[in-house]
């Protein structure tokens, strides 16, 4: 087995676009369930809007590309809005089920036979992000010997972990100030907020556009770094794992989404790279009755589903975790 | 037994002690307020009147509507039907946290303390107006640092006060029962409400401590705050309250001082039953049973016939 090619691959991708892409997704499930307590199951719906917003202002409305960006970002806000309008008010399980709902709706929307002219059907929409590449500074791309990127995607990188680094430092000045406080309380015990004379309410709107936002940049990346939208690419598979790197890195930390989705992306990755050497060639080390190639590409996700057991029944609170703030719940 | 009387429970020896008594200057007043769940009338308050600066307590048997009251007051609940006022102002469809911001502030039978904040935390969530909580203003520090500053100040001081000071950095989540209502009430004062209501706030709590609960009550009086409590221990009625309002299935059945509710026959039948002073172990055995044969033997005869 070459270990050079297991780490490379790895090491590529816990650095790479994806895992920004998962990064600023999770950055914004840990606003909404880390920080605020609220169940958003659609957070690949926000990211949707925002790609989509961006594809179809250029490619189908001629609009600039600037323009797109801010529809796109725009998009999201509004889903905010109309998600949170009729939910929050309610338990928090009603918020789950109406955002995976809607997620669910705009994939299949976007997707459609009906609105093929807007949006591309289920081949999506390409060509809109000639500006965005047109502003790459970089010759070529870069090998760093355990690690290496093309030019298109280091391009990428430099402006996604950009946005990592302000999306953290905006988190982390929010959460240290009292507007952070009042919502780890709604966390805790809505009622006691609001018996307090805080507009609960209000403050869980405020939040859920917050990490809809998020949502929304990491879609407006993930086209970009992509090149094209597609419908299905914002599946509820997305969410899920922007939950898993959000509760391996540990939630309401500020660098907790991040380093989580530095090492599913790692483990997705470097497991892949194991697992497809092992069961590969015309003679593969793992005979063929126990493990196919086919099965090579699955067999890690089995793999990494139960590493994230042995986490929780270990190490709950995750890597960036307190220990004694789980332990309070055990009361 | 000691009885304290301040200027303002002076005021109410002129109040009659009929349900529903208007009172010299009352801070809340409501009327016609009911609650229903389903077929369940839980509250049906004819008239209530609480007396600004004094300490009144809201006792009842268990089930008697005590809490929902609470619940319609502070906006927890809505009624079926009623109005109430607080200094004044009508509270019909006022939310609940805009009821806490005019000064009228509860606090819950089972506490609410934010576990996973810490106890210095959970004070300055009480703190109004902050500047640092409003979105656009949160991010720079400059623009609350100072407010912070002096609402940290003022939460050390109703620490000590409520002699939680030791707890300061611990997580509220971590406090002993008696602790978490002691903090409630201190979070409650950050408020710095006009009317202070306590749901139960002795249950649970150990002797030393309600002694020092106690103190704490009437000092909330002696503030110049109006107190409202839900309450089942009767020696801390008696103790401490300036006016007793009773319920029982939903209505006002008596109110008055505590020494007048207590002698009061409608208040011990609805309180502690029409037999509350009859020693079991007294009774007849021999008579009881042969009560219930003759009982047992009317109800034979009838599903004869």
């Amino acid at each position: 087995m070459d270990i050079g090619t297991v780490i490379d691959a790895a090491v590529s991708q816990a650095f790479g676009p994806q895992a920004i892409v998962f990064a600023l997704a999770a950055i914004g499930l840990n606003v909404h369930f880390g920080y605020t307590g609220l169940l958003n199951f659609g957070q690949a719906g926000f990211m949707a809007v925002a790609g989509f917003g961006l594809a179809a202002s250029v490619v189908t409305f001629d609009l600039p590309f600037l323009v797109g960006i801010v529809v796109g970002l725009l998009a999201s806000v509004v889903l905010a809005f109309i998600l949170g309008a009729p939910t929050l008010r309610l338990r928090a399980d009603y918020l789950a089920i109406v955002t995976i709902a809607a997620a669910e709706i705009i994939r299949l929307i976007l997707g459609a036979v009906e609105t093929k002219s807007w949006f591309g059907g289920s081949n999506g929409l390409t060509g809109f992000v000639k500006p965005f590449r047109d502003m790459n500074p970089y010759g070529s791309g870069l090998d760093i010997g355990i690690a290496s990127w093309s030019r298109t995607d280091l391009w990428s990188m430099t402006v996604g972990w950009a946005l990592i680094g302000l999306s953290c430092l905006l988190v982390w000045a929010l959460m240290r100030s009292p507007w952070g406080r009042v919502l780890r309380s709604i966390r805790e015990d809505e009622d006691a907020v609001r018996s307090l004379g805080k507009n609960v309410f209000a403050y869980k709107m405020q939040a859920l556009v917050l990490g809809g936002v998020f949502g929304g940049i990491a879609g407006l990346f993930h086209v970009l770094k992509q090149g094209s939208a597609v419908p299905t690419d914002f599946n509820t598979t997305f969410t899920f794992f922007a939950y898993a790197a959000l509760l391996i890195g540990g939630a309401a930390r500020v660098f907790g989404p991040v380093v989580g989705s530095m090492l599913f992306w790692f483990l997705i990755s470097g497991l892949g790279s194991i697992f497809s050497q092992l069961t590969g060639g015309t003679d593969p080390t793992l005979p063929t009755w126990l493990m196919t190639d086919t099965q090579a590409s699955l067999i890690r996700f089995i793999v990494l589903g139960l590493g994230l057991m042995l986490l929780m029944i270990f190490r709950p609170q995750g890597i960036f975790g307190d220990r004694r703030e789980i332990a309070i719940d055990a009361r | 037994m000691p009885v304290e009387t301040s200027a303002a429970s002076a005021a109410l020896q002129d109040v009659p002690n009929d349900p529903g008594a208007a009172k010299p200057d009352p801070i809340v007043k409501g009327s016609g307020i009911t609650r229903t769940f389903g077929g369940l009338t839980a509250v049906d308050v004819e008239h209530i009147e609480i007396q600004r600066g004094v300490i009144t307590a809201l006792i009842g048997p268990n089930g008697a509507g005590k809490t929902t009251l609470f619940n319609l007051l502070t906006g927890f609940d809505k009624p079926d039907s009623g109005q109430w006022s607080f200094n004044g102002n009508s509270l019909e469809k006022t939310p609940a946290y805009k009821v806490a911001r005019s000064g009228m502030v509860r606090t819950f039978q089972l506490t609410k303390v934010l576990a996973k904040l810490t106890v210095i935390e959970n004070m300055r969530l009480g703190a109004t107006d902050q500047r640092g909580e409003r979105f656009w203003s949160a991010p720079f520090r400059a623009l609350w640092g100072g407010q912070e500053a002096e609402v940290t100040n003022r939460a050390d001081d109703l620490l000590a006060r409520f002699k939680l000071d030791a707890k300061r950095e611990d997580f509220a989540g971590s406090l002993s029962g008696g602790q978490r209502k002691l903090l409630e009430m201190a979070r409650a004062l950050m408020v710095d409400p006009e009317l202070i209501m306590l749901d139960e706030p002795m249950a649970g709590v150990n002797p030393a401590l309600k002694q020092s609960l106690l103190g704490h009550v009437k000092s909330l009086r002696d503030e110049g705050r109006t107190v409202l409590f839900v309450e089942h221990d009767m020696d801390m009625v008696r103790d401490i309250s300036d006016w007793v309002i009773v319920m029982a299935q939903g209505q006002i059945v008596a109110e008055g001082t505590p020494d007048t509710v207590m002698a009061d026959q409608r208040v011990i039948d609805a309180y502690l039953g029409a037999h509350h002073d009859t020693d079991l172990s007294d009774l007849n055995e021999e008579q009881l049973e042969a009560d219930a044969d003759a009982e047992l033997d009317a109800e034979a005869e009838e599903t004869d016939a």
